[in-house]
C-alpha cells in the first residue's frame, strides 16, 4: 500500500485514503480533432515499467486531485504536485534525472 | 515410542496438568506444552494422513514450518480446520481430531492410493483434465473428491470476535529470537520507536536450546537480560504470539497477534490484526532446517534434528527411545549430544560428509556415540512408525551395508534462512555456495517511497548460522535501522564463545545415486505428496521454469507453502536440468508467512458495522411501516410497503393504483443534489450535459443527460436554475458522489481557470414527491404562502416558499406522468413534513409508494432509467433522445465520441417499446432472438429487453428494450427467449404506454 503526500492539505496519505485516477497530463481532444488524436486521448496510455506520472485524488480527505511522479517498478515516489499544471515541476524532473539519466515520458524528459 | 522424560522441559509448568482430547481419546499434558509436544508425550506419533496417498504422517518439525501435523481444532462455533499442532498451545479442555482419513486414522481405505503411486504422478490433475475428457468427470473426479483434501470447512458461524489495530513506529523488528532481541536493543537504544514481535509465546528463539556463551554468560541467561533491558525501555513495545504476516509497499506491515488462542475461555478478541506503518523493518526471522531426501523420509518418527532437540529440551519429550541421526552438517550433532545426555540411545550418527564433522563430532564420539562418515540412509523401515534404517554409502546407489533398529530418525539437510518477509516486497536473493542456501542480497533490498531500502535482514535470516555471526549481524542491523530513521546507536555486539563447526556439504538425494525405486519414496513436499521422482518427471516433460514445476507438481502449494520443501525441490529440479541452482531460482514468496484467520482479516467489519448504511430523514417511518427494503448504493430504500398478508406484487399494484387515481408519496431524499455556482457555472454545465443549460431561466427546470468522453450515458436528472450564478443539479441516487467527483475532476484538472465551485448537498435536504391527481389539493390543505396552482407554479418550474410551516422548495417535475411536486425541505424538517402530508392526504387515501412503484410508473411513461436502459455502452441516440442533445453547442463531454462512425451509424440497437401478444411479462434480461446461429453455435440475437414489468394501469406486461432498427420496427412481432428454452411473442410499439400527450402531468 502506497503512501503519497497530498500537495494540497499536506497529509501523508495512505492508499486507502486515495483514489487512483489514471494517467496525468492527458491532452483533451474534442470536436474537430482527428480520429487518431481522439483515439490517442481516449485510449492510448503509457503504462510504463519505470518512471510514470499519475493522477490521484485525495478522495477520503480534502477531495483534491493531484499529480504524482513515481517509479512503477521500485515504487519510489519522486514527488506529488498540483494538478493545475501542464507539465511536471523542474525540481521533480531533476530528481528523476538524478536516478534515471535520460528518462523520457511522452514529451517530457 | 515417544514419551515424556523425567527431566527437561524448560518451557513447562509441571505443577499444572491439562486435559485434552484427540479423536475422542483423553490425554493429559502440562501448561507450556504445544499440542505437538503433548501428543508426543502420549505416544501419539501418527497425527494424520497425507493429501494424495493417505500415508500415515506424524510431526516432522517443531514450529510454524510443520507440514504434517494438521488437525481440526475445536467444535461448533470455535471449529477451525488445518491447525498446526506445533504452533497450537495446549489449554485445558482442548479438543481436536485428525484430518483426511476414512473411516479412521489407523485404518484408512484411501491408503490404497499409496499402492497406486504410479498412477498419480506429477501433473496428475492436468493430465486427467486434458484427456480423455470423459475420464475426469466419471472416473477421476469422484475418486479425488472422496479421498483428497485436508480439513473440513466449518459449518457454524464463527463464535469469536476479531479486531484491527493501527500502529505507527520507526522500526519494526520481526522475530524475537536472540537476533531480534539484539537488533531491537541496538535500535531502541537510539531512542527510535521500536515494535518487536515474536510469533511464539517465548523470547529467545532456539538459542537456549542450541547453547553457547554470550558476554561471558550462558546464552539463556544473556537472553533473559536482554528481555529485561528491552522491557525497561519506554520506546520499545514487545509483543509475543504475534507473527509478522506480511511486508508491503512503503513500510506497511501486517502483524497477526493470536491474543486468546491459548486462553479461549477469556473474553476479548481472539486475533488482532496489526496494521503497521514503519520507516524500517528488521527481519530477524531465523532459519528453517531442511529435511534430507531418502526413501521413507515421511514415515512417522522421521523428524528434523532440531525439532527432536526442541522436544527434548523445551518440552521434556523424547520422539523415540533409539534415534538414528543423519546429517550433512555439524548442527545435528547437538541433537545426538542432547539425547545422549537425556539418557536416550543414539545407535549411530550417519554423516553424509566423507570428512565428517568438527568439534561437535568429537564431543559426540567422546560420549560414546558411534559416528559413520560418508554414510547415509538407503531407506527407512516401518509403516505407521519407524522400525529401523538401512545404512548405505552416500556416494553409492543404496546397497545395504547394515540395518539398524531404531524408532526415530533425526535428519538435517542444512538450514535455509527465512527470507519470506525480505522477499514479500521485492527484496532479491543471492545463492550462498558454502551454506547451500539462498540468503538476502543486501545490495538489492525492497525500496521505499524515498528510493532507499526499508528492510534489513538480521541474524540467521541473513545467512550467518553460528551464534557469534548471528549476534554480530543482528547488532549491526539494529544500528543501521536506527541510522536510517535519523538516530544514532552506539550499542556494540557482545563477545560470543562457541564450538567451531566444520563446513556442511549439500546433499539433495540420499544416497546420491538412488534409483527410481528409492526416489519414488523420497518425499520433498510432505503436505502435497510430492516426491523426488515427481520433480524429475516434470523436468523431463519440459517444465523447466521453477514456477511451472511448482504448479505442475503442486510442490510448495500446500498450506505450509513449501517451507521445508522448496529448496530441496528446486535443487532436485536444477540437478535434473543440469543447471546451477541460482539459475533455476525460487518461486515467489507471498504474504502471509503462515495462514492467518479470515476473521482477523475481517476484524470488526461484520453484521451492522460491515458497511455503514445511509438513512433518509424519513427512514424511521419506513421501518415503522415494515417497508420491504432494497439496497440502492449505501442507502436502503423501500421497495414497497406491504400490508399484513399482502404480496409484494399486490402492494406495488395497490400503491400505483392509488397514486394514478388519487395521490401517493415517494421519499425521494436519496436523489443526488449538487449545487454548481459561479460566474462560469452555465458554461460549465453546457460542457457537463448534452443539453444547453446556460439558457435556462432562473425559476425553471430542465431534464439533462450526462455522458462520459466515450459518449456513453452516465447519468441523468433535472437541473434547476436558482439564480444567475447558481444551478442545482439532481443526479441519480447511486450517482451523487460519482457525479460530484466527475464535476470536480473537470474543474480541478481541465478548466481550473473557470470560476465555478460545486457542493454535494444531497443529505442537506429531505425531498418528497407528492404525486397524483389530488397532489395539489393535499399541498394546498397544508396552507402557507406558496401558490402551487397551475399558473402559480407551472410544469418544469420551481419555487421557494412556505408550505404550511415548512421551508420548502417545490419543483413541478414528474417521473410518473401524473401531476407531481417534488418538494425539498431542510433535512431536519423532513419527517415532520412527511407526517403533515400523510395527515393532509388522509381524506384522499394517501399512501407511500416504493421504488418498484416508481419504476413501473416511469416505464409506463417510457422514461429511461440509468442502469436499466443504459449499461455503459449506450449513447443518448440509442434511446431516441436526440431532442436532449444540443446541436448549437460546439463542445460537450461525449460529443466528439458520438461523432465516431460506429456511434453515428444507424446500425445500432435502439430503444422501442414491447407488448407481449399474450399479455404476459417478458423475463428480465431476455434477448430478442434472430435467425440462424453464430460461429459458436449460439442463436443469433437482434436485441434485448431493458425494462420489463407488469403494468397495473394497463393490466398487462409492458417492456422497453433495444432492438436492431429501433422504432423503424414498429408493428413487427418479435420473439424474446425464456429460461425454459421457449420464446414469448411481442409486438414492437411506442415505448410511451400511458398518457402519450402528457396531459396528466400538465394540469
Amino acid at each position: 500500500m502506497l503512501t503519497l503526500q497530498c500537495p494540497y492539505c499536506g497529509v501523508e496519505a495512505e492508499e486507502t485514503e486515495l483514489h487512483a485516477e489514471g494517467e496525468a497530463h492527458l491532452k483533451r481532444f474534442g470536436p474537430g480533432s482527428s480520429d487518431d488524436d481522439f483515439e490517442g486521448y481516449l485510449f492510448m496510455r503509457e503504462n510504463p515499467k519505470g518512471v510514470h506520472f499519475e493522477r490521484w485524488r485525495h478522495s477520503n480527505g480534502c477531495g483534491k486531485f493531484f499529480h504524482a511522479a513515481r517509479c512503477t517498478m521500485t515504487l519510489e515516489v519522486f514527488g506529488t504536485y498540483s494538478a493545475q499544471t501542464l507539465e511536471p515541476p523542474q525540481e521533480i524532473k531533476d530528481k528523476i534525472s538524478a536516478k534515471y539519466p535520460g528518462w523520457t515520458w511522452r514529451e517530457f524528459a | 515410542m515417544s514419551t515424556r522424560l523425567a527431566s527437561g522441559g524448560r518451557l513447562l509448568n509441571k505443577g499444572k496438568q491439562l486435559k485434552f482430547s484427540f479423536n475422542g481419546k483423553q490425554f493429559t499434558g502440562y501448561e507450556g506444552d504445544s499440542l505437538a509436544s503433548a501428543l508426543l508425550a502420549n505416544d501419539q506419533m501418527m497425527i494424520g494422513r497425507s493429501f494424495k496417498y493417505h500415508r500415515p504422517r506424524g510431526v516432522v518439525a517443531s514450529g510454524s514450518e510443520e507440514p504434517n501435523g494438521l488437525v481440526n481444532l475445536g467444535e461448533g462455533g470455535k471449529f477451525e480446520p488445518n491447525q498446526r499442532v506445533t504452533t497450537t498451545e495446549l489449554f485445558d479442555g482442548l479438543t481436536c481430531t485428525s484430518q483426511n482419513h476414512w473411516p479412521s486414522l489407523e485404518f484408512d481405505i484411501g491408503a490404497i492410493n499409496n499402492h497406486m503411486t504410479r498412477f498419480f504422478p506429477a501433473g496428475f490433475y492436468y493430465k486427467t483434465f486434458m484427456f480423455p475428457r470423459f475420464a475426469w468427470k466419471h472416473v477421476f473426479e469422484p475418486i479425488v473428491r472422496q479421498s483428497a483434501g485436508l480439513g473440513k470447512a466449518p459449518q457454524d458461524r464463527d463464535a469469536d470476535t476479531y479486531e484491527h489495530f493501527y500502529a505507527f513506529v520507526d522500526v519494526v523488528v520481526i522475530g524475537g529470537g536472540i537476533a531480534g532481541l539484539q537488533a531491537a536493543k541496538a535500535a531502541g537504544a537510539s531512542g527510535a520507536k521500536v515494535l518487536l514481535m515474536e510469533q511464539t509465546p517465548h523470547w529467545g528463539g532456539r538459542a537456549p536450546v542450541d547453547g553457547g556463551e554470550v558476554d561471558g554468560k550462558p546464552v539463556a541467561e544473556y537472553i533473559d537480560g536482554l528481555v529485561a533491558e528491552l522491557q525497561a525501555m519506554d520506546n520499545v513495545t514487545m509483543r509475543n504470539r504475534m507473527m509478522g504476516a506480511g511486508v508491503y509497499d512503503h513500510g506497511y506491515v501486517l502483524g497477526y497477534e493470536r491474543v486468546n488462542d491459548h486462553t479461549p475461555m477469556n473474553t476479548g478478541p481472539r486475533h488482532r490484526l496489526w496494521r503497521i506503518r514503519t520507516k524500517q523493518i528488521i527481519t530477524a526471522t531465523g532459519a528453517i532446517e531442511r529435511p534430507l531426501s531418502f526413501a521413507g523420509n515421511d514415515i512417522p518418527g522421521v523428524v528434523l534434528a532440531s525439532a527432536v532437540r526442541d522436544y527434548a529440551v523445551d518440552y521434556g519429550v523424547s520422539v523415540g527411545d533409539r534415534t538414528v541421526v543423519v546429517t550433512n552438517n555439524d548442527d545435528a550433532y547437538r541433537t545426538a549430544i542432547a539425547l545422549k545426555k537425556a539418557g536416550l540411545e543414539v545407535p549411530v550418527i550417519l554423516d553424509a560428509r566423507a570428512s565428517g564433522g568438527g568439534s561437535l563430532a568429537d564431543e559426540a564420539k567422546a560420549l560414546g556415540i558411534r559416528v559413520e562418515n560418508g554414510k547415509g540412509i538407503a531407506k527407512v523401515k516401518g509403516g505407521k512408525r519407524v522400525t529401523g534404517v538401512v545404512v548405505c554409502a552416500q556416494a553409492g546407489q543404496g546397497a545395504m551395508l547394515e540395518e539398524i533398529k531404531c524408532d526415530a530418525v533425526a535428519m538435517s539437510g542444512g538450514w535455509s534462512p527465512v527470507v519470506h518477509l525480505w522477499s514479500h516486497c521485492g527484496g532479491k536473493l543471492i545463492w550462498d555456495d558454502a551454506q547451500a542456501h539462498f540468503r538476502p542480497d543486501a545490495a538489492r533490498p525492497p525500496k521505499g517511497a524515498n528510493g532507499e531500502g526499508f528492510v534489513i535482514p538480521a541474524g540467521s535470516a541473513n545467512g550467518p548460522l553460528e551464534l557469534a555471526g548471528v549476534v554480530a549481524d543482528a547488532n549491526a542491523a539494529g544500528v543501521a535501522a536506527a541510522k536510517a530513521v535519523g538516530q544514532d546507536s552506539s550499542v556494540a555486539a557482545p563477545a560470543v564463545a562457541e564450538a567451531a563447526e566444520a563446513a556442511m556439504e549439500p546433499v539433495w538425494l540420499m544416497p546420491q545415486g538412488a534409483g527410481p525405486e528409492l526416489r519414488i519414496k523420497a518425499w520433498l513436499d510432505y503436505q502435497n505428496d510430492v516426491k523426488v521422482s515427481d520433480v524429475r518427471l516434470a523436468a523431463q516433460e519440459g517444465y523447466e521454469s521453477v514456477e511451472h514445476t511448482k504448479r505442475y507438481t503442486t510442490l510448495g502449494m500446500a498450506t505450509d507453502q513449501g517451507k521445508l520443501s522448496n529448496i530441496n525441490g528446486l535443487a532436485t529440479l536444477a540437478g535434473q536440468l543440469n543447471a546451477p541452482i541460482p539459475e533455476v531460482g525460487t518461486t515467489t514468496f507471498r504474504p502471509p508467512y503462515t495462514p492467518i484467520s479470515m476473521g482477523s482479516i475481517a476484524g470488526e467489519a461484520r453484521d451492522a458495522v460491515f458497511q455503514p448504511l445511509r438513512r433518509t430523514p424519513i427512514h424511521a417511518y419506513h421501518e415503522d411501516e415494515k417497508a420491504f427494503f432494497e439496497p440502492v448504493g449505501h442507502w436502503r430504500r423501500p421497495y414497497c410497503f406491504p400490508k399484513a398478508g399482502e404480496s409484494h406484487a399486490d402492494a406495488v399494484k395497490r400503491e400505483i393504483n392509488q397514486t394514478r387515481n388519487s395521490v401517493g408519496l415517494l421519499d425521494a431524499s436519496t436523489l443526488g443534489k449538487i449545487i454548481v455556482k459561479g460566474p462560469d457555472a452555465g458554461k460549465f454545465l453546457d460542457m457537463m450535459y448534452t443539453n444547453m443549460m446556460s439558457t435556462l431561466k432562473p425559476g425553471k427546470c430542465r431534464y439533462g443527460l450526462m455522458c462520459n468522453e466515450n459518449g456513453f450515458l452516465i447519468d441523468d436528472g433535472v437541473v434547476a436554475r436558482i439564480d444567475e450564478d447558481t444551478f442545482l443539479c439532481h443526479t441519480t441516487t447511486g450517482g451523487a458522489e460519482r457525479i460530484h467527483g466527475w464535476m470536480e475532476d473537470w474543474l480541478q484538472c481541465e478548466w481550473w481557470d473557470w470560476k465555478v465551485y460545486t457542493a454535494n448537498v444531497t443529505e442537506q435536504y429531505a425531498q418528497i414527491a407528492v404525486v397524483g391527481p389530488n397532489a395539489r389539493k393535499v399541498i394546498e390543505k397544508l396552507g402557507g404562502e406558496m401558490d402551487v396552482s397551475k399558473e402559480g407554479l407551472a410544469f418544469m418550474e420551481w419555487k421557494d416558499g412556505k408550505i404550511g410551516e415548512f421551508d420548502a422548495r417545490a419543483y413541478r417535475i414528474s417521473f410518473s406522468g401524473e401531476l407531481s411536486y417534488e418538494i425539498a425541505v431542510p433535512a431536519s424538517q423532513g419527517r415532520a413534513f412527511w407526517d403533515a402530508l400523510m395527515e393532509a392526504g388522509a381524506e384522499f387515501g394517501i399512501m407511500p409508494y416504493g421504488t418498484e412503484g416508481l419504476h413501473v410508473m416511469r416505464a409506463e411513461k417510457g422514461f429511461i432509467m440509468i442502469g436499466d436502459e443504459t449499461d455503459g455502452t449506450v449513447i443518448p441516440q440509442d434511446l431516441n433522445m436526440q431532442w436532449a442533445i444540443s446541436k448549437k453547442k460546439e463542445d460537450f463531454l461525449g460529443k466528439r465520441a458520438q461523432l465516431r462512425p460506429f456511434m453515428a451509424s444507424d446500425d445500432r440497437w435502439k430503444l422501442a417499446g414491447f407488448e407481449t401478444v399474450d399479455g404476459s411479462v417478458i423475463p428480465d434480461g431476455a434477448y430478442i432472438v434472430g435467425t440462424g446461429v453464430n460461429a459458436n453455435g449460439q442463436r443469433n440475437v437482434q436485441g434485448r429487453v431493458t425494462s420489463t414489468y407488469y403494468s397495473p394501469t394497463l393490466d398487462r406486461g409492458i417492456a422497453m428494450g433495444l432492438i436492431d432498427g429501433g422504432m423503424k420496427r414498429l408493428g413487427d412481432v418479435v420473439e424474446f427467449n425464456k429460461v425454459d428454452g421457449s420464446t414469448v411473442k411481442a409486438k414492437v410499439v411506442d415505448p410511451v404506454f400511458y398518457d402519450k400527450d402528457g396531459e396528466k402531468q400538465n394540469v
